[in-house]
């Protein structure tokens, strides 16, 4: 009743309540940035740090959240909400958090506002500081990069959990008696990050697809920041999704269900992170929102990995190349990195080096093509090259065909064509940036290359008698030699 | 007044105890630190404000937030390594446990020196598993980053019960509640002091007392 409350008590709750949600809304969006935080303490106050807490105010976000409020409070039934999703390159998003600051009716009539209100609601901040870094989502966010994005959203009203999946968890900061009501600062968190392709449909996230069973038994890591630890956490992938053991339990296969964000989510990027998304998130890609980014998907983390996506992928290849006419770009670029990923780079190159090392001048294999050469020449004669080739080969061929490389179709590098300064061609086609493209790795040893590997073994175990013979002569001073050793 | 306890049990690898410590030390007195006090000539105060810092985990998946003060930091990073040398040096047992007591200070006459009496007590009980692998290493690591998530939840709920809290002191009572020796920021008065529990499972008493204010010199 407010019969009981000085006016300027009245005015000093709704100030600190109002202030309290400000920084609230900062405090949570800021442990999501990505990035950690700092701030300094103060021996002596300077009158702006509410709560005598050093937050900063990103003016972005408290512009939000004064949207958001728009002049009001958060009163019974009316709670301020900061909801944290998720967002892949691919469009793909997830709700993974939603952080309540909520007031009910059970007032505290005898507390003193301007003190006892005011130490506990910064105690409260404090307890939020604290539990921001506990919840899986801080993880998430500290490896946000290129693969995806954490967002925010402030809305105030009803509390709207249904995007958070089945089983979520709920962690309770805290709560303040005031004369108004009781303050309760929580955070209800998914953990249930089962991907569910509902781009297509745009149905909301409780819809199955088969592809979210054949994703089930392809995931392959979750998010721990030390590598090997996303080899071990395989077993992980058949824990059952709803996990009852621990309010803090990140033991959950990181799958990703996309959810379709209604509202427009705002996003607060902190460049150059690698992240750590798993490759089955190479999913088709039919983003009913008009995103045409098409990030760089992350390389799996060894062979095993990879194999163990292909038949979902290979499902999805197929989807992509039916059904995105509107992108057509994407299945190419699809079908483009997985090939990269498929054949490692230079696996050619020894083949290259072989046939033309046998003509015996340097760099033979940037010599004028002659004819004679073609039928050796395993690049017109390709030999046991996948078919998933050809049309890569046409796109490579596209960005690094012109200049030097005249023969050499199959450039190993994929890039424009590489023409240094001050440099001019000579007798011999060979400039500078080609020799620093054939020389910018160390050659394969010659043993393991095929047509001369075979003819200088033959030509080994030729000489191996006379060798032996040679050695054997030379038996006492190799014995002085060992012994000069010992 | 009763003394408020509270225990907490981690299993941690032996590199991980120096950072499982602190991350929980640190938690609890980000809670129980404030900004520095200015008392006015009015016979009231301000109080200054108080930075956070984010703290990864080398050795733990875990990142908590602490006070920024280095002198806090280094005093608490002084005792933990203490007590973690005991514990190493303990032998291969491996139990031990590290307190965190607040406390206040009451003032007695004269011949009788200052009594300590505490009102609240962290404990944490510390048992330090050995390792082979290091695919277990790498499992331990999340687990304790896990299992540090929880604790922490723990923490901040016994903070929020709001139980007793020494009043806000007086300008002449404030060394007798809380530690005015670090110049950026104002814990209440605490003491760490540890326990190793040896291989026979008896109490060999290895007690380290950091104290504030110099109370049996008085």
């Amino acid at each position: 009743m407010d019969t009981d409350l000085s006016s300027q008590d009245r005015k000093d709750l709704d100030k600190f309540i109002k202030f309290f949600a400000l920084k609230t809304v900062q405090v949570i969006v800021q442990a999501r940035l990505g990035e950690k935080i700092c701030t300094r303490s103060s021996s002596s106050p300077t009158g702006s740090d509410w709560f005598n807490l050093a937050i900063k105010d990103i003016p972005e976000v408290t512009h939000e959240a004064k949207k958001a409020l728009a002049g009001q409070l958060p009163a019974v039934g009316r709670s301020m909400c900061v909801e944290i999703s998720l967002k892949t390159s691919e469009g793909d998003s997830m709700e993974l958090e939603i952080w309540c600051l909520e007031m009910n009716e059970k007032c505290d009539k005898e507390i003193k506002v301007s003190y006892t209100v005011y130490n506990r609601l910064s105690l409260l901040l404090k307890s939020l500081l604290a539990i921001t870094r506990v919840t899986p989502a801080y993880r998430l966010s500290r490896k946000q990069g290129h693969e995806y994005v954490i967002l925010y959203r402030i809305y105030f009203g009803e509390v709207q959990l249904s995007g958070l999946g089945e089983g979520f968890q709920t962690v309770r900061v805290g709560t303040v008696g005031t004369p108004l009501g009781t303050i309760t600062l929580s955070c209800a968190y998914r953990i249930n990050l089962a991907f569910m392709s509902t781009r297509t449909t745009g149905e909301d996230n409780g819809a199955t697809y088969p592809s979210v069973e054949d994703s089930q038994e392809v995931c392959t890591t979750s998010f721990s920041t030390s590598p090997p630890s996303q080899l071990s956490s395989s077993r992980l992938s058949y824990q059952p999704a709803a996990l009852g053991v621990g309010s803090a339990d990140m033991g959950y296969p990181v799958i990703f269900a996309g959810g379709l964000n209604a509202a427009h989510p705002h996003q607060l990027i902190v460049p150059g992170k690698e992240g750590g998304i798993p490759p089955v998130l190479s999913q088709p890609a039919h983003g009913t929102q008009a995103d045409h980014e098409r990030m760089a998907m992350c390389t799996p983390l060894d062979g095993a990995l990879y194999s163990a996506a292909t038949p979902s992928s290979s499902e999805d290849t197929e989807t992509v190349s039916n059904s995105s006419e509107g992108k057509s770009g994407s299945p190419h670029d699809l079908l483009e990195t997985i090939f990269v990923r498929k054949v490692g780079a230079f696996v050619n190159k020894p083949i290259n080096q072989v046939t033309m090392a046998s003509l015996d001048i340097p760099f033979a294999m940037f010599a004028p093509k002659n004819v004679e050469l073609e039928d050796n020449d395993p690049m017109v004669n390709p030999p046991d090259s996948p078919d998933v080739e050809s049309p890569l080969q046409g796109s490579l061929h596209s960005e690094g065909s012109s200049g030097s490389s005249t023969g050499n179709t199959h450039d190993d590098f994929v890039m424009v064509d590489f023409k240094p300064a001050f440099s001019k061609d000579d007798i011999l086609p060979m400039d500078l940036g080609t020799f620093y493209r054939e020389f910018q790795n160390p050659p394969q040893l010659s043993s393991l290359s095929i047509d001369i590997g075979a003819q200088s073994m033959a030509e080994d175990l030729d000489s191996l008698p006379e060798k032996l013979a040679v050695h054997e002569k030379n038996v006492r001073e190799f014995d002085a030699f060992v012994e000069t050793l010992q | 007044m009763n003394c408020r306890s509270e225990v907490l049990e981690v299993s941690v690898e032996g590199r991980q105890i120096e950072e499982a410590m602190l991350a929980v030390l640190h938690t609890v007195l980000l809670h129980r630190s404030t900004g520095k006090f200015h008392y006015k000539k009015e016979g009231t105060y301000s109080i200054g404000t108080v930075g956070t810092q984010d703290v990864d985990c080398d050795f733990i998946d875990f990142t908590y937030a602490r006070v920024s003060s280095e002198e806090l930091d280094r005093a608490l990073r002084k005792a933990v390594g203490e007590f973690k040398d005991a514990l190493r040096n303990s032998g291969s047992d491996g139990i031990g446990q590290i307190s965190l007591e607040f406390y206040q200070k009451k003032k007695s006459r004269w011949p009788f020196s200052d009594e300590c009496i505490p009102w609240e007590v962290w404990t944490i009980k510390v048992n330090v598993v050995n390792l082979v692998s290091e695919q277990e290493r790498q499992i331990c690591r999340e687990k304790v980053g896990e299992k540090l998530c929880e604790k922490l939840i723990n923490i901040v709920e016994v903070m929020n019960r709001h139980e007793y809290l020494p009043k806000m002191p007086t300008q002449s009572e404030v060394d007798n509640v809380f530690d005015t020796s670090l110049k950026d920021v104002q814990p209440y008065l605490y003491k760490i002091s540890y326990q190793i529990t040896d291989s026979l499972g008896s109490s060999v008493t290895t007690t380290m007392r950091r104290l504030i204010k110099d109370t049996l010199a008085l």
